[in-house]
């Protein structure tokens, strides 16, 4: 089975205590609705699904208030056994912030129900119908090579599935839901079967041409389950031992897939889908860190396989934006080096004029999603947010539950499929105001004003279990070191650049402190992300030659816990002051106050911008950080936990 | 994998398929003696009982089986 699909991978894995979290459900200040969504979220397999779809179901009867979940009542009538499915359609809907009521009369009663006006379906008045039906409820008659007759079956059928829709309308005003059907990968003949009329696959591909044609402009809906069984594979959708076992119509292990499904269209209908893609720049729109590689590095052109890759992201994210789908930006950048791209990158597809809101900022993205969404005047429930980096990913879940984050793999040649496997976007109709809705936002990539900051950030970063390792330079780390220095551009104090040989010199030079620093959290090994060379100046002073990290891991204070580490073995080393020295580039504007924020105090400033800066390494105290700190080095290795 | 292997990780899955924390096996177990075992939960069980043994019965095996003593055997011989 296709993993993305059967796993629905974008997704995030459920939690090891899924069981316990779902017991203890009810006992807390959070709206049981919003508890029971959260539990949703994650990939639920069928087990999951089903005791989630217990608990949702005892507190409907129980009378308990399941909001802010809106309600929606669905019936489903199928030829199959469905049992084992409608747990799925219940657990599914909480996800997409619905509170299904599911109505299910007993097995293959799908004519009577309909027709019926005092059916326990018409009954119960329910919002939509289902028609959970496979080929084999249609009256389907092989005539192979006759296409008079295979006409008139065709025509058979869509008239039987128009009869069970206007008993349905007939008798309340439930929106009808018609599935598409999915003829088996048996064929007849072979390749002649599509060709011929009057095979059980050309039938079905009429039968479902006839069907989308009757669906459009007729306010009733069509769940494309033939879609859907062509993209996972006809042959794993249908299981012949389970058809045979009990009536199921397909594999047990896409009931999950059909489930998120059949929630989609649900949400669509109470208007809960997307509306607003919101793109991360470095690494997801482009290859690559612009502050960092410039225009000249990042990889956005064609015939650089990640380049297409990336590209294939912001074709998406234009056709997204041409069926009316809002594109905002939200990047750690400085506004003008993020702007860059799109004003001057000949192999840009995205350009500024594409975008709602263009937020870049060394703000936390929680608070830049807020900030989006009050611009647009759109709840934070209509937003997607797509990002490669599973920190940032994981900031916004925790922040921001209401915000769809999905999970991405690791190569971003799979990012466009997986964002599309999603499903955020579903819509049930559409209309020539939608082509026009992305232009109603004015698309001048206009900034929106920071307002609150978001709450929590702290918490979640005390939650990453980091761990920062401090080295002096050494020959392992050499190559890493040299890259670093001569590439970094942004959180780089004197972007001083230096050669193999010449890191070596400091490296053996007893009188130059030199630091390597990595960093680990609950997501992996960052590796390096921040180089740090003192040389002394006069006596009893060092002054900070180099100091660079990388911007993927800014706003965790390592700058704090990399002063601090400076400062320990500059007390060893019975230095009395630190001299920092700010040397103004085009790219490095992010750290004017780097020196500010730690505690020094400014001595003194150039024409040119340059700032000299003094810390008396007494006394200096540095803000800590969740972390676990570990030395290595020269003196006695050392490990401390300041978590 | 020995019999009691089998037992726990069986124990483990039919407490999760039947959301029964104390439920306990026996050789003897059937589905007469357990809540909710009914033909739908046999199927669910079957079904997640191969996906965590690796392994795929045949209809007619699924068909024979009495007891949990017959599936632990079924795995068994399968795993």
């Amino acid at each position: 089975m296709n993993p993305l699909y059967a796993e629905l991978q974008w997704l995030a894995r459920a939690p090891e205590r899924f069981s316990e979290s779902l017991k203890a459900v009810g006992n807390s200040e959070i709206p049981l609705g919003l508890e029971l969504r959260a539990l949703a979220a994650p990939a639920l397999d069928l087990n999951q699904l089903t005791k989630l779809a217990k608990a949702i179901v005892k507190a409907h009867t129980e009378g308990k208030s399941l909001d802010p979940l809106a309600p929606f009542r669905l019936a489903v009538l199928s030829n199959s056994t469905i049992d084992l499915v409608t747990p799925a359609l219940v657990a599914s809907a909480a996800r997409h912030g619905i509170a299904l009521e599911v109505i299910q009369p007993s097995y293959d009663q799908v004519a009577q129900e309909a027709l019926t006006p005092d059916s326990q379906v018409n009954r119960s008045k329910p919002d939509a119908v289902l028609f959970a039906l496979d080929y084999r409820a249609l009256p389907l008659k092989l005539s192979l090579g006759d296409g008079e007759t295979s006409a008139a079956t065709v025509q058979g059928a869509l008239g039987y599935l128009q009869a069970l829709g206007n008993g349905i309308k007939a008798n309340s005003n439930a929106v009808c839901i018609f599935q598409s059907f999915a003829p088996p990968p048996e064929s007849l003949f072979g390749s002649l079967d599509r060709v011929l009329p009057g095979t059980l696959r050309s039938l079905i591909d009429n039968i479902n041409h006839e069907l989308a044609a009757y669906v459009l402009g007729s306010g009733d809906v069509l769940l494309d389950v033939a879609g859907l069984a062509e993209t996972v594979g006809l042959a794993d959708w249908h299981n012949p031992q389970l058809w045979n076992l009990g009536k199921f119509a397909f594999s047990d292990e896409l009931i999950p897939l059909y489930g998120d499904h059949v929630a989609r269209i649900v949400a669509a209908l109470r208007g809960k889908s997307g509306k607003v893609l919101v793109l991360d720049l470095d690494n997801t729109v482009w290859g690559g860190v612009i502050g960092d590689d410039g225009l000249e590095g990042i990889k956005v052109a064609q015939g650089d396989a990640r380049g297409e890759a990336h590209l294939a992201v912001q074709r998406l994210a234009l056709d997204l934006r041409q069926r009316g789908i809002v594109l905002a930006v939200s990047s750690k950048n400085t506004d003008e080096v993020a702007r860059e791209p799109f004003e001057k990158h000949p192999e840009m597809l995205l350009k500024l004029e594409h975008i709602a809101v263009f937020q870049a900022n060394w703000n936390d993205k929680a608070t830049n999603l807020q900030a989006i969404a009050e611009e647009l005047s759109l709840g934070l429930d209509s937003l997607v947010f797509l990002d490669d980096n599973p920190v940032e990913r994981g900031l916004v879940r925790k922040l921001l539950p209401q915000v769809a984050v999905p999970e991405l793999p690791e190569d971003p040649a799979w990012y466009a499929r997986t964002l599309a496997a999603g499903g955020y976007f579903e819509a049930v109709s559409f209309a020539s105001e939608d082509l026009k809705r992305a232009g109603y936002y004015q698309d001048n990539a206009r900034r929106a004003n920071l307002q609150k900051q978001a709450g929590g950030v702290d918490a979640y970063l005390a939650s990453l279990e980091m761990i920062i390792t401090f080295q002096p330079f050494d020959a392992t780390g050499r190559a890493r070191i040299v890259q670093l220095i001569n590439k970094s551009n942004q959180y780089n104090l004197t972007t001083r650049r230096y050669t193999d040989p010449e890191v070596a010199e400091a490296e053996n030079d007893p009188a130059v402190f030199t630091l390597q620093v990595r960093l680990a959290d609950i997501f992996g090994d960052n590796g390096m992300i921040s180089v740090v060379i003192c040389r002394p100046a006069q006596a009893g002073v060092w002054e900070v030659d180099t100091w660079l990290m990388s911007c993927r891991v800014l706003g965790r204070k390592v700058e704090n816990m990399v002063l601090r580490e400076i400062l320990r073995h500059a007390r060893e080393a019975g230095i009395r002051k630190l001299a920092g020295i700010y040397r103004p580039t085009d790219r490095n504007k992010l750290v004017v106050d780097h020196y500010a924020k730690l505690g020094f105090t400014k001595i003194s400033e150039e024409d040119s911008g340059l700032t000299r800066w003094e810390l008396s390494v007494e006394g200096a105290q540095p803000e800590v950080a969740p972390m676990k700190v570990v030395s290595q080095g020269s003196s006695a290795p050392r490990e401390e936990s300041l978590a | 994998m020995d019999d009691s292997q089998v037992f726990a990780r069986l124990t483990e899955i039919f407490q999760d398929v039947f959301d029964e924390d104390d439920l306990q096996l026996t050789p003897e177990l059937s589905a007469k003696d357990v809540d909710g075992w009914d033909s739908l939960a046999h199927i669910r069980l079957i079904l997640t009982v191969e996906k965590a043994f690796k392994i795929k019965f045949s209809t007619s095996e699924i068909g024979k089986l009495e007891n949990v003593g017959d599936l632990v055997t079924l795995i068994k011989a399968r795993a």
